[in-house]
């Protein structure tokens, strides 16, 4: 059962309360083998096929650190402003779950790999500079299945799978420090530091940043005080916020439950809180002033990380071009003004965009393609932009076949829908589905003809001069060849036809 | 007791490469032998003669082909419960993980199968290596066969027994505070604690991760070493593996000489609680590496007499999280929760580790558990680092001063089965001269250094080293070896008695 919680009005919120916030961002990295063993970290096997006596946790394993995993998090670290440790270890965090082979963790505790850094972010033209605490590495659970409960939830469930394929991927999480200062801009800024951070790793090309398959995975601690109080208030944490608008939504939610339960004189619960992705609101789930006691202390299985300098330098050269500067540099490229860059930025388009016009693309095609087409698609499937199955070189193909005249506006959005639909790419939809645009004037000639004979009226008026009547004549030709004629040439044999 | 099950391992092979004996006879004459003897024993879980017989037969093979697969190829050895091994069970003498069937082997394994050593069986021990007596096996005590009302020591009491009752020549176990050290003491056995790092513990079932190291169980120090070169050197496997050539102990025992050798005899690690007859046989063997020119000067330790205290912090700490993952849910032992008809994943767990878990393990758990809580970390864990740190700079201080130390292994021989068994301290404190070098890293071996005055019943001599310098454990332990069997005219473990054969 639900409970539904008082709210206040968003307006009233802001007006009298101050959100505080911490994001706290799970990043699956993409590498080939696991964090501690040699499996593969391909998304999509059968359940536990991608296994073997370390990551399932069997008595006598042992694990080895993934060197390219720690190259990743450094190069996080450096591209986040962050101190790189010297010497580092990684942790134990002990708890029972059955997703998890071990019953432990092996995480970071008190010695991340990277801490005290900052990134900049711009929203609405106002540039907000976000603290970094700390990213660290883990390594990921297994992935529970709830079977027979009707919110798939363990409550109430029947039994229980578990898919181990996912245990000992790497993830690093990396965490905020408090963002202050925000108040009505709050879940847009939160909003943006996650787009923000998927763009950024998508540039390092550390991870595949797949918030819809679990490869971005945020919480979202919250609390409000009054303005003008220095001291926080209590706060809460959501857990599993995976999508840019849920991170919104969910953090305006928050504000507006907690500043009515704050305003009837209540207090806030210092609890974890589910996100409900259907329904939009945060429900409680168990309760932190029992807080768990995790026991870490430093595992005896691995040896400490003291990455050199002369390794972290090397690191350091491979990191791609800061965001704002990057994006400085395309929009000055491409010639967008402030207001077309903040809407590409804004969908999460700006590397599609930038993929797009590498394939051959205009930069205004491009932008086309992705704010218009592609994006409402997204949206009426309810996915991110880049979740769409289709690539920015399929993209860039699509426009090829427009500015070769190959097929017009029309065709080339079913030549979309057929590659989205997963019939092939672009060249291989125009042939199977036939939507190539007829320029023979053999062909062409024979409709012109008809559709002259059925409108003579027409016809007559275009004889008299009024060219701008020979649309209703195109029109007709578009008709009869089921809109796969070439419009411009259609329009010259009319007019020589009438001359 | 056939002859075969008298001679030691470098003899064994010796008569195995000139053609005298097959492999495949050596063997049979060893798992005859256990047929013989171990329901009095009782030193072996699992015996897996026709795993054994096979390597035999391929080792066999091997010498017709005029080939070698090791300086060992074709000795028998037995191995400890704790190690996995594919197709064969493995349970580290917990009703836990009665039945599972490991799908690998530990990296120690599939050297002795590569060095062509056929394993006989798996070998009794405590409960998950938690003790000294073997007493807290979950499948039943290993009796000593110097007198099977006696304790063969523990953890690796199986290896040890298994050893000085003929039913193997080799055996390889495990050593957290003193596992191997101490059964080899009251065993009449040699038994040696590499240096940590220096043993592969890839497939070792952890007990205590930062104190584990497996070694050689064997009847005679060169015996032991050939053992230790085919299982040591680095493993890609265990992130904790050194990554240096071993040192060279075979090569050490053949060249045994003490003359200008400088032995620390430790001054914390004797005197008081100590058997006098224990102590009458370490000084014997103190004087006779004086004769033989080693230069004998005594060292303090002071922080050694908080050892104990912070072994038996760290080692539960470690233990509990080690232990963790024996939840029923994907292997071993499942047990329900009486009178539950739908039970959950979390009463499934606590009914199979309530039913699973033996005494010492659950007051192990308990104690680490509560070490590591927060609010406790520090008091405890925290604070029994620190003295780890402040041992192995006693250690760095003695080795100035000293090539070896030397003290007796044990405090006590083997005492009676059930003597000890509800007092835990009394029982930890068979540990307080091994548990230093564990807490330190560095290694030790245990010879015997002949029989107690009071009792007959075995004392050993513990030799330790500086980290990576175990060859000089193999030094001293070869020339005192060879001098203590002039003296005793013969090994001492010719002096077991004779044990009750299965009719
Ligand atoms: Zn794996």
């Amino acid at each position: 059962m639900t409970v539904t919680d008082e709210l206040l009005s968003y307006d009233d919120a802001v007006a009298a309360y101050d959100p505080v916030m911490g994001l706290e961002v799970h990043v699956e990295l993409n590498t080939a083998s696991k964090m501690f063993c040699g499996c593969s970290t391909e998304f999509g096997a059968d359940p536990n096929t991608q296994v073997c006596p370390v990551c399932l946790g069997l008595p006598g394993s042992l694990p080895v650190i993934n060197r390219t995993a720690v190259e990743s998090a450094i190069r996080i670290g450096l591209a986040l402003s962050c101190e790189i440790a010297p010497w580092c270890r990684f942790a134990r965090k002990n708890y029972f779950y059955p997703d998890m082979p071990k019953n432990f963790q092996t995480s970071q505790y008190d010695e991340p790999i990277a801490f005290d850094g900052w990134t900049e972010l711009d929203v609405d033209g106002e540039l907000f500079r976000i603290g970094i605490e700390r990213a660290h590495m883990e390594e990921d659970t297994g992935k529970s299945l709830h079977v027979g409960g009707s919110t798939g939830r363990i409550h109430g469930a029947q039994y229980s799978l578990v898919d181990y394929n996912r245990a000992g991927i790497p993830l690093i999480e990396i965490v905020t420090k408090p963002i202050e200062g925000a108040v009505a801009k709050a879940p847009a800024v939160a909003r943006a530091y996650v787009a923000h951070l998927r763009e950024l790793l998508l540039a390092l090309g550390v991870s595949d940043v797949r918030m819809e398959q679990g490869s971005l995975r945020c919480d979202v601690n919250l609390s409000l005080r009054p303005h003008g109080q220095d001291a926080y208030g209590l706060r809460t944490e959501t857990k599993n916020v995976n999508s840019l608008r849920s991170v919104e939504r969910a953090v305006r939610y928050e504000i507006c439950r907690q500043a009515a339960a704050l305003a009837a004189g209540d207090r806030v619960v210092q609890e974890t809180r589910h996100w409900h992705e259907d329904t939009g609101v945060t429900t409680s789930g168990r309760s932190k002033e029992q807080a768990e006691d995790y026991r870490y202390f430093p595992e005896p299985d691995l040896v400490p990380l003291a990455p050199s300098r002369e390794w972290i330098g090397e690191l350091r050269a491979t990191l791609p071009e800061p965001p704002r500067e990057h994006r400085a540099r395309l929009q000055a490229e491409w010639g967008f003004s402030d207001l077309e860059m903040r809407d590409v930025v804004g969908a999460g388009a700006l590397l599609s965009i930038e993929q797009t016009v590498a394939a051959g693309s205009t930069p205004q095609a491009a932008r086309k393609w992705w704010l218009s087409e592609l994006a409402r698609r997204a949206n009426e499937q309810g996915v991110e932009l880049t979740a769409l199955p289709i690539t920015p070189g399929q993209v860039a193909e699509v426009q090829g076949l427009v500015d070769a005249g190959r097929v017009n506006d029309k065709l080339a959005r079913e030549v979309l829908d057929g590659v989205l639909a997963g019939e092939g790419t672009p060249e291989e939809v125009v042939t199977a589905r036939g939507l190539e645009v007829v320029s023979d004037d053999a062909a062409l000639g024979t409709a012109v003809d008809r559709a002259i004979e059925a409108n003579p009226d027409v016809a007559e008026k275009v004889r008299g001069g009024k060219t701008a009547a020979a649309g209703a004549l195109i029109g007709a030709v578009m008709k009869e060849m089921r809109g796969q004629a070439d419009a411009s040439r259609v329009r010259e044999l009319i007019l020589e036809r009438l001359s | 007791m056939s002859e075969l099950t008298r001679m030691g391992a470098a003899d064994l092979a010796q008569a195995i490469r000139s053609g005298a004996v097959s492999s495949v006879e050596v063997t049979q004459a060893h798992l005859n032998r256990i047929y013989d003897v171990d329901t009095g024993v009782h030193a072996f879980l699992h015996v897996s003669g026709e795993v054994a017989l096979e390597a035999a037969r391929a080792a066999d093979a091997r010498r017709s082909a005029g080939e070698s697969a090791s300086s060992l190829d074709g000795v028998p050895v037995a191995v400890k419960d704790v190690f996995t091994t594919a197709g064969i069970p493995t349970t580290c003498g917990s009703r836990i993980l009665e039945g599972w069937v490991p799908p690998y082997d530990a990296t120690v394994v599939s050297r002795l199968r590569k060095a062509g050593l056929p394993i006989l069986g798996k070998t009794n021990m405590d409960e998950f290596a938690m003790g000294s007596s073997t007493e807290h096996s979950g499948y039943g005590p290993t009796r000593n066969p110097w007198d099977l009302e006696r304790i063969p020591g523990g953890s690796g009491g199986g290896s040890a027994a298994a050893v000085a009752a003929g039913e193997a020549p080799l055996a390889v176990g495990t050593d957290t505070g003193g596992s191997i050290r101490q059964p080899g003491a009251v065993t009449g056995t040699v038994g040696v604690k590499p240096t940590y790092g220096g043993v592969s513990r890839y497939g070792l079932v952890a007990l205590a991760s930062s104190l584990d190291q497996a070694g050689p169980v064997a009847r005679t120090v060169l015996d032991a070493a050939l053992l230790h070169e085919v299982i040591g050197g680095h493993d890609p496997l265990d992130s904790t593996s050194i990554d240096r050539p071993l040192p060279p102990v075979v090569e050490a025992v053949r060249n045994a000489d003490l003359s200008g050798l400088r032995v620390g005899v430790v001054k914390e690690l004797g005197g008081e609680g100590y058997q006098s007859g224990v102590l009458a046989r370490f000084d014997d063997a103190v004087k006779l590496m004086i004769e033989a020119g080693a230069e004998v000067v005594e060292v303090s330790c002071p922080h050694f007499v908080y050892g104990l205290a912070a072994y038996y912090l760290i080692l539960p700490s470690e233990a509990s999280s080690n232990l963790a993952r024996f939840d029923a849910m994907r292997y071993g032992l499942r047990v329900l929760p009486e009178g539950v008809d739908a039970p959950s994943a979390e009463q499934v767990m606590n009914a199979t580790r309530e039913a699973g878990f033996g005494p010492e393990v659950k007051r192990r758990i308990i104690l680490g558990t509560y070490a590591l809580s927060s609010g406790y970390y520090d008091a405890y864990y925290g604070q029994a680092q620190k003295v780890r740190t402040l041992i192995a700079r006693d250690f760095t201080a003695a080795f100035e001063k000293a090539d070896v130390l030397v003290s007796p292994t044990a405090p006590t021989t083997a005492f009676k089965i059930g003597e000890k068994l509800d007092d835990p301290l009394a029982m930890y404190l068979n540990d307080i001269a091994t548990v230093p070098a564990s807490l330190a890293g560095v290694p030790g071996i245990s010879l015997p250094s002949g029989l107690a005055d009071e009792d007959g019943l075995p004392a050993g001599l513990q030799v330790l080293a500086p980290a990576m310098a175990d060859d000089r454990l193999y030094r001293v332990g070869g020339a005192l070896e060879t001098m203590l069997q002039e003296r005793w005219a013969g090994p001492l473990l010719d002096r077991v008695p004779k044990l009750e054969v299965r009719t």
